[in-house]
């Protein structure tokens, strides 16, 4: 039996560039940066006064009692799902044969602290009915499955920052396992609030570069000292190639495989030796049945911490060996800023549109490069890609040691 | 002293149209707050606890399974505001 095969054919977003994916990829070509100080009062108690909120508020794009039973990653990704959806041509399908995959690192952190805050001030009568739905991980997932009526399965792995991208490989895996014909997949993030921003300064992982926000994410840099958080979210409709194909769908590309692998080293520290990143490399190549002659492009987990980057870089010269000369590396967290359980989401919406378009995206913000970067870094300006068929990797870590790597190749 | 069946009906109507998006004009006394108004039981837990907060009433969880239509509702609220 030949294998199923899994193309994309729906995009959606809504990003700290834009509050769909066209307006989000105009930006990251324009080299724009989606970093701000923050307005609220509350940033100003905390060591990091700056973020990347998204560029168009939910209240813009959904009904206000929407926005009042959902949790503000729940929000996100609805938004970005219907217009997934409807990207996708609003497929009439099976509903038992349709499946939801949706992660976030930290779920509805917002609701659970807010409503805490409410427990204390006014007291149990007057918190929220909605709290859990609203808080659980689960809950982007859950409401999108819910508006799509998708009994095939909803599902969400967290693996902190490689969520969005261990939830597209779940729901790739479901497609390919004749498990779904369909699947919504990708990953959110909204955790813009005092204390998760506290506790990732305590990490010493945040930039405090307070005094010039839009130039604090700068993967690669010399200079770089931590991530930018943000907030926002990415879904890519997966769907079965012939089933694609017989309803005469748009298909962008093709995942052709994924890799995954742990480091079992530190709990929120790389692996120096870059091992775990190499085997996901290796194993997602395997799984495409693709070399690392075939990689033209990759979006990297970059995050601009000092640590990471390298350690990265380091890992992806060794598993792509002389062929990494040919691949553009792009950082595209140096715009967006990192959206967490969301990032590997919107990077692999990126790497779509890169392959459609055949350009990668650059990476700001690097006034002087990591002489230990052994990557081909895409800066400043966005670089064209080859014609013909060409594939390319999005590599996604995760607080925990988890690695995630996706492949896609042009169709 | 007891509060006006209007004054409560004119609350309600508010309370429904912000906790769950209803029209206030649909949110008519005879109107079931579960089939007609689509008012699930977690936005009824809040309704209940705006109206109590609205017009200084206690409504035990008991008596919430009694609220079937907004009439009843109304009806609740003003007894107990004797």
């Amino acid at each position: 039996m030949t294998r199923r095969r899994v193309v994309v054919t729906g995009l959606g977003a809504t990003t700290p560039l834009g509050g769909d994916v066209a307006t989000t990829w105009a930006g990251l070509l324009a080299g724009r940066s989606g970093v701000r100080t923050l307005t609220e009062d509350w940033a100003q108690t905390i060591p990091v006064t700056f973020a990347a909120r998204v560029a168009v508020e939910p209240s813009e794009q959904m009904e206000r009692v929407e926005i009042r039973r959902l949790d503000r990653s729940e929000q996100f990704g609805l938004i970005a799902s219907r217009e997934a959806w409807k990207d996708a041509g609003s497929p009439e399908i099976d509903n038992e044969r349709l499946g939801v995959v949706v992660a976030s690192g930290i779920g509805g952190v917002t609701t659970l602290l807010e409503q805490y805050d409410i427990l204390n001030g006014k007291g149990a009568r007057l918190v929220s009915p909605h709290t859990v739905p609203m808080l659980m991980p689960n809950g982007p997932a859950a409401n999108i499955g819910l508006e799509l009526k998708a009994q095939a399965g909803i599902h969400t792995p967290v693996s902190a920052c490689a969520s969005g991208a261990e939830a597209i490989g779940y729901a790739f895996e479901m497609i390919r396992n004749n498990r779904a014909d369909i699947v919504v997949s990708g990953g959110v993030e909204a955790a813009c609030h005092a204390l998760p921003m506290a506790a990732f300064a305590a990490m010493k992982a945040l930039s405090t570069r307070n005094d010039d926000p839009a130039r604090a994410s700068r993967p690669y840099d010399l200079n770089r000292d931590g991530f930018v958080l943000g907030e926002g979210g990415g879904i890519l409709v997966l769907e079965e190639y012939e089933h694609a194909k017989a309803r005469g769908a748009k298909i962008y590309c093709e995942i052709a495989g994924q890799g995954l692998s742990s480091d079992g080293y530190h709990i929120a520290a790389p692996d120096p030796s870059g091992a775990g990143v190499q085997r996901a490399v290796k194993f997602a190549l395997r799984d495409a049945e693709l070399t690392t002659a075939d990689i033209v492009h990759l979006n990297a987990h970059a995050t601009s911490t000092p640590a990471g980057d390298v350690a990265e870089a380091n890992a992806l010269r060794a598993a792509l060996g002389k062929d990494a000369d040919h691949v553009a590396v792009s950082a595209t967290k140096s715009m967006t800023g990192h959206l967490l359980g969301g990032a590997g989401a919107i990077e692999s919406v990126f790497i779509v549109k890169a392959l459609q378009d055949r350009l990668a995206p650059p990476t700001i913000n690097i006034e002087e490069l990591d002489p230990a970067v052994t990557v081909d870094v895409v800066r400043d300006k966005p670089r064209a890609l080859p014609a013909g068929d060409i594939a390319a990797l999005n590599d996604s870590f995760g607080f925990g040691g988890h690695n995630v790597v996706l492949a896609f190749k042009s169709i | 002293m007891a509060l006006a069946q209007a004054d409560v009906l004119a609350g309600l109507k508010e309370i429904v149209e912000e906790v769950a998006g209803i029209p206030a004009a649909s949110v008519e006394l005879d109107k079931n707050f579960t089939d007609d108004l689509d008012v699930d039981s977690l936005s009824m837990v809040e309704v209940v606890v705006a109206a109590e907060e609205r017009f200084g009433v206690k409504i035990p969880d008991d008596s919430v399974t009694d609220l079937v239509t907004v009439g009843d509702a109304v009806n609740f609220i003003v007894n107990a505001s004797k």
